[in-house]
């Protein structure tokens, strides 16, 4: 593992990778299994499920960013673990935003 | 009689997988994870949350007052020298020879430009822009004009965007001289017999018959322009003061200077969100204006 010490993974971005992973590979298994025909949305644009997933993530990190620089990143709540407590981040909000989103995504675009 | 399946295919595949993993997502994977950490070298890295985000996305800061900076006068960059290759990519397209030896001599001399280094251009241009020994600068203040790109902020603007149209503006022309001659002569003969001007032509035949190969030159050039590092570092290395600093220069100064790689990796990554964003519109814009008008033509 040291030779992937320049890497300098972390839990979060590891899940986070994963779960990007199985993303794609979810779709990838659908694509094969149920193949699907372009249909235009209110973008007006031919999509498939692909080229809304990546709108999706697109605006997942659109949303996020303007998150952090128009609300910041402060504790909505206190989880009661260890002596201080455990703060949720205000931005777990956005991330409910960005899903919302997705679905709103993929059934309109 | 059932299909042959035949999976062989994807052995063909397996190399362009490797190559792009260990050039592009391996390290892509990292920059990530640098976003997330601070580090005093050594591989030793410690956990920082969105911290470099918040201060990059708050112009308060100094990160973000210099990121912001970056990213304004980068975006004026590209605005400016569209606005100057494109109108001018055109007109040299129009008054190119349509046919004979000049057509050859004329792209072989507008290729040069393109052929050449992007560090050689910058070379080149610093020396040309000295007013010891460089012919432009050296002019320049002979004739009375104060130039020096060194100490003058707009003098440095003005030679970083001369040099970009001076590099580049032959590709905008290349792209439509395709354009123009891929318009058949029915057209030019049916607007000969009605008459039109010469303006009438190239608003209702020209312009429109290049409107893709146009589209394809700006998002090339916005793209590049708002890429754009070595001409403008070698020339003026983003002075004087900061004021020719593009972002990828700024990015390298935090990452290379200042081996802050994790404001740098959050700077890089809101950096590559903005580039897939517009490359994603070009796209978009481009594919479904070519569709938009197959379909038209189609019907008709």
């Amino acid at each position: 593992m040291s030779n992937f010490a320049w890497m300098a993974w972390t839990w979060p971005t590891a899940i986070f990778f994963v779960a990007l992973a199985l993303t794609l590979l979810t779709m990838t298994w659908l694509a094969a299994a149920c193949p699907e025909a372009e249909r235009v949305g209110i973008l007006r644009i031919p999509t498939t499920r692909g080229d809304r997933l990546f709108i999706s993530l697109i605006a997942a990190a659109v949303i996020h960013l303007l998150w952090i620089g128009f609300v910041g990143v402060d504790p909505i709540a206190t989880l009661p673990f260890g002596e201080e407590g455990y703060g949720i981040s205000s931005l777990w909000l956005a991330t409910a935003i960005s899903f919302v989103t997705a679905v709103l995504i993929f059934r309109t675009v | 009689m059932d299909k042959t399946v035949n999976q062989k295919a994807w052995f063909l595949v397996l190399p362009v997988f490797l190559i792009v993993a260990f050039s592009a997502v391996l390290p892509l994977m990292t920059v990530v994870n640098y976003s997330f950490q601070d580090t005093f070298g050594n591989n030793q890295f410690f956990w920082n949350g969105v911290g470099w985000f918040k201060e990059l996305l708050d112009p308060s800061t100094d990160l973000g007052s210099r990121f912001f900076a970056s990213l304004w006068r980068n975006l004026f960059f590209s605005a400016v020298i569209l606005a100057i290759e494109v109108p001018l990519g055109i007109i040299v397209a129009l008054s190119m020879p349509r046919e004979g030896w000049r057509v050859a001599a004329c792209l072989v001399i507008l290729a040069l430009p393109l052929l050449i280094p992007w560090n050689v251009v910058g070379t080149i241009w610093q020396i040309f822009g000295r007013p010891d020994i460089g012919l432009l600068g050296y002019v320049l203040n002979s004739i009375g004009i104060d130039y020096n790109y060194v100490s003058n902020e707009f003098d440095a603007w003005a030679t970083v965007i001369v040099m970009d149209v001076w590099h580049w503006t032959s590709l905008v022309a290349l792209l439509c001289y395709a354009g123009l001659k891929s318009i058949p002569d029915a057209y030019y003969q049916a607007a000969q017999i009605d008459g039109a001007s010469r303006w009438a032509v190239f608003t209702a035949i020209q312009l429109p018959k290049m409107h893709r190969v146009l589209l394809i030159a700006v998002l090339l050039r916005f793209m590049d322009s708002f890429m754009i590092y070595t001409e403008p570092f070698v020339v003026t290395g983003g002075g004087p003061g900061n004021s020719t600093t593009f972002v990828s220069i700024e990015l390298v100064k935090i990452a290379l200077g200042q081996f802050d790689l994790g404001k740098a990796a959050a700077l890089s990554l809101v950096y590559n969100l903005i580039i897939i964003i517009v490359c994603w519109v070009f796209y978009t814009v481009m594919t479904n204006a070519g569709a938009d008008r197959s379909r038209t033509e189609g019907a008709a």
